[in-house]
């Protein structure tokens, strides 16, 4: 999908501008979310004292990028696609503002684990669950980053895994703490790190129902993944059917 | 600079109009509408229906054949000598190019306004008698009285030059003089009414003020507005349709125009794109 192209030359470069400050502040998010997953795996108190301490320079890009936004709609009265981008980033923004806190989230929590390395028996079901939440937060940016509706529908589909290795994690935690109640504080906030974990999946996955609304104009949310694929995609249904079969 | 021979639109092939062009029971309706201006042909091939008590917008780029069209429907182009019309035009499903049909007549159904406000050099009174007096509207000063105040307080114009009938229409500011024009129009109770870029000569407010008395005069007319302004059309039409070099390109909601356009010449024009 083309951003540039018009007639004035200005508008391309506003909206070039705010498309890479999206690109600029997923990146520090995706930072800031490997950062926190880091500091929770290998006990980095100092680590996770600077994630918590970064998070603030994500907020400001929010309300930067917003009066950008804003600042275009006033001035420019975008239409068609022009408006469907400033609309997606002003929402994918929101998004990745959230995830941030979620990030600081789990760096506060995994400050206060790291005195204590005694839930160390979750830590491979932590890292499985952080890695496949790292890469949908990874390939949601990417989609946002080259445009790309197809790859956001697959990214779509990855919702279950995730809730899978949440619950699975979960049931290890009831069962620990059932054993040792003197650690339940702590295996408390191992929950909590999963459950900001499985919320930083559902973010990536908001942001890529925008990427299909900016691309193909459709409001994809609160739509189950099949209807998405029928009617939208029907080209990717085509081309799955014979590895089913 | 934009070398305009580099210009892709050129190499996009407009086949048929995309989108929503027929509606059911429409008001004023086009079939194999062709325009010739001597040998130079400005229109191809539109078809597009009017519906009832609807505004419809045309837009397109200068010389797409937008106020061409519009002119079409009442028969304005037969006062150019070397312009001819082809095709099938019907309002309320009669031909209006049938040879009984009268053009004085169809245009008081089909009224028009223009760009420029062009009040008669008279008082703002017989300005809006004028016509209501041609068509013999009125039959007693009485009557004639009545169809003057209702047509101003229609056109939203009655509260500013109440006291003010006897003079000049002139004397009034552009916005008025425009809706002094509408007043006029509506005076001969017409049933669809032109619209060729009415407020392009005006400043926002009256604008405004002309775009307000759209929508209210919409429950009683049928309207097709001819703009530049793509902000104008997005804000008072439920249509659009899209001119590009003498053919209709796209006629959809105006919604999905403004948030989706199917023809990728209807999004590079109302995004501000050449390519």
């Amino acid at each position: 999908m083309e951003l540039g192209h018009h007639i004035s030359q200005r508008y391309n470069e506003e909206l070039e501008d705010i498309r890479s400050k999206v690109l600029q502040m997923g990146g520090m998010v995706e930072l800031q979310a490997e950062n926190a997953v880091k500091s929770l795996l290998n006990h980095d108190r100092p680590l996770a004292k600077e994630v918590a301490s970064a998070d603030h320079k994500i907020n400001e890009m929010e309300m930067e990028i917003d009066e950008d936004c804003i600042r275009v709609i006033a001035r420019r009265q975008p239409t068609a696609r022009d408006l469907r981008l400033v609309i997606a980033v002003s929402k994918v923004i929101t998004d990745l503002e959230r995830i941030g806190d979620e990030a600081e989230k789990i760096a506060l929590y995994s400050k206060k684990l790291a005195k204590k390395k005694t839930v160390i028996g979750m830590h491979s079901d932590l890292a499985h669950l952080s890695e496949l939440v790292l890469t949908i937060l990874h390939d949601s940016l990417d989609a946002f980053a080259r445009m790309d509706p197809e790859q956001a529908v697959k990214i779509l589909g990855s919702d279950t895994q995730v809730n899978m290795e949440f619950d699975n994690l979960s049931r290890l935690l009831i069962t620990f703490m059932m054993e040792e109640p003197r650690h339940i504080k702590g295996a408390l906030r191992v929950s909590w790190c999963a459950r900001s974990l499985e919320r930083i999946g559902e973010h990536a996955q908001n942001i890529c129902e925008y990427v299909i609304f900016l691309v193909k104009g459709k409001d994809v949310r609160h739509t189950s993944l099949e209807h998405i694929r029928s009617k939208y995609f029907p080209q990717d249904l085509e081309d799955e059917e014979p590895e089913e079969d | 600079m934009i070398d305009i021979s580099k210009r892709s639109e050129f190499d996009i092939e407009i086949k048929g109009t995309v989108g929503k062009p027929f509606v059911n029971n429409p008001k004023m309706s086009s079939r194999n509408c062709d325009v010739f201006y001597g040998d130079k042909q400005a229109i191809f091939d539109v078809n597009l229906d009017i519906a009832n008590n609807e505004i419809i917008a045309m837009i397109g780029p200068s010389g797409c054949g937008k106020s061409t069209y519009l002119r079409v429907l009442n028969r304005m182009n037969d006062t150019i000598p070397i312009c001819k019309v082809t095709g099938e035009h019907t309002l309320d499903g009669e031909d209006i190019y049938a040879k009984k049909q009268d053009p004085v007549l169809l245009r008081a159904r089909v009224g028009m306004v223009f760009q420029k406000p062009n009040p008669f050099p008279k008082s703002i009174y017989d300005n809006v008698a004028y016509g209501a007096r041609l068509h013999g509207l009125a039959s007693n000063r009485a009557e004639l009285d009545e169809v003057v105040e209702s047509s101003l307080i229609k056109a939203g114009l009655f509260k500013e030059v109440k006291d003010d009938l006897n003079k000049p229409g002139t004397g009034l500011s552009g916005g008025q003089q425009q809706r002094l024009c509408i007043a006029r129009a509506i005076a001969v109770d017409p049933e669809v009414i032109l619209m060729d870029e009415p407020t392009s000569a005006l400043d926002p407010i009256a604008t405004a003020l002309i775009e307000e008395l759209m929508d209210e005069l919409k429950e009683n007319y049928t309207i097709a507005i001819v703009t530049h302004s793509m902000q104008q059309a997005a804000r008072v039409s439920q249509r659009t349709a899209y001119f590009h070099l003498g053919k209709l390109v796209e006629v959809n909601e105006t919604d999905k125009v403004f948030t989706n356009p199917e023809h990728q010449l209807t999004e590079n024009y109302i995004t501000g794109r050449f390519g």
